[in-house]
């Protein structure tokens, strides 16, 4: 597979996989308008998926449109992170979880904006308004809940812990990304760490949380195409009316 | 937990508005919540908006039964009311 098209794979395939998870807390946020937040940030991504498919598709010239990519593969084929596919648990590590994502997507959609691919940079563009809410959002959440009553905290600092050995895999470059980076168009890995730690750091001071080693083992396997046992379900729930009628049209 | 959040108030100014506009309420624990949410529940993100998020419990209004005292004197004395000017043409959104 054309190392641009694997590449655009996986930025629809992030942004679907966590929209698909928020998407499950509609009508069971914390409150009203935290349920409308999450709901509507699970559609900025899906909408941020629609653009990476349609622009994979078009490269790819095999004729699957967003629809045949997002109802036609199974979890071997998808190469998302694997921080996306852990599951929502409660709220600090659902937010935690974003908190991880929305600062890496941020610094990623920023250096997508200068790509030497007009289409991508594009694209980019318009999510980059999107996803700095995100990021506003989710930062000043973690904040919050992690210097925020002893229990929050403690259920913060637990999500934190929990979700660490997920953070590292964006950074973990295999031949595509790195194909892309000589193609002026993905941001370096080192480039978007440092940014991503120091962003996180910040917010962990002012949320009194304790930050993991940066150093620390991470797990990996997502991009490739390997992935955890919660994967399969999220897919089962997602593709179920497709895989029953195969091509029908709503 | 709602129980703990106050209510604020929200108004906003669209792209071409002149004015703020009261759109509606919400619920938050403090003014940065509530503009970040006023977000999501009343603008829809329209570029170009200016949000105000008011504490609910700061406004003060009129109460209905001052009704006549406030607004009815005006009415029949219609020198009181400003229709009678003709504008020129380049004066816009007077």
């Amino acid at each position: 597979m054309d190392d641009k098209v694997n590449y655009l794979l996986r930025l629809g395939d992030n942004a679907l996989i966590l929209s698909q998870q928020l998407s499950q807390w509609c009508g069971k946020g914390p409150a009203l308008e935290e349920d409308m937040a999450l709901t509507n940030v699970s559609l900025d991504l899906l909408g941020q998926t629609r653009l990476w498919y349609e622009y994979a598709g078009e490269l790819e010239g095999a004729g699957r449109d967003e629809d045949k990519i997002a109802f036609h593969r199974d979890a071997h084929e998808f190469k998302n992170c694997l921080l996306l596919e852990q599951p929502n648990g409660n709220y600090a590590d659902t937010m935690t979880r974003q908190f991880f994502f929305d600062t890496w997507h941020y610094f990623l959609v920023r250096g997508l904006c200068g790509a030497a691919d007009q289409r991508i940079a594009d694209i980019a563009e318009k999510s980059l308004k999107e996803v700095t809410y995100h990021l506003r959002r989710s930062g000043d959440l973690i904040v919050r809940l992690g210097d925020g009553s002893a229990v929050s905290h403690a259920k913060t600092q637990a999500a934190v812990d929990d979700l660490w050995m997920y953070s590292g895999e964006v950074f973990a470059y295999d031949a595509v990304d790195q194909a892309m980076v000589d193609a002026g168009i993905a941001p370096p890995a080192d480039e978007l760490r440092a940014h991503w730690l120091e962003h996180v750091g910040e917010i962990f001071a002012e949320a009194t949380l304790a930050m993991p080693a940066p150093d620390a083992w991470m797990q990996k396997g997502g991009k490739q195409g390997v992935h955890s046992e919660h994967l399969g379900y999220i897919l089962a729930e997602m593709q179920f009316l497709q895989r029953a009628y195969p091509g029908a049209e709503w | 937990m709602s129980k703990e959040w106050p209510l604020w108030e929200v108004f906003i100014r669209s792209q071409h508005g002149l004015a703020h506009k009261h759109v509606g309420s919400l619920h938050a624990s403090d003014a940065e919540m509530a503009v970040n949410n006023a977000r999501d529940v009343y603008t829809r993100r329209n570029e170009g908006v200016s949000i105000w998020v008011v504490r609910a419990a700061d406004i003060v209004a009129s109460s209905p039964a001052d009704k006549g005292a406030l607004f009815e004197p005006s009415n029949s004395k219609v020198y009181r009311h400003p229709t009678f000017f003709p504008m020129p043409e380049e004066v816009k959104n007077l």
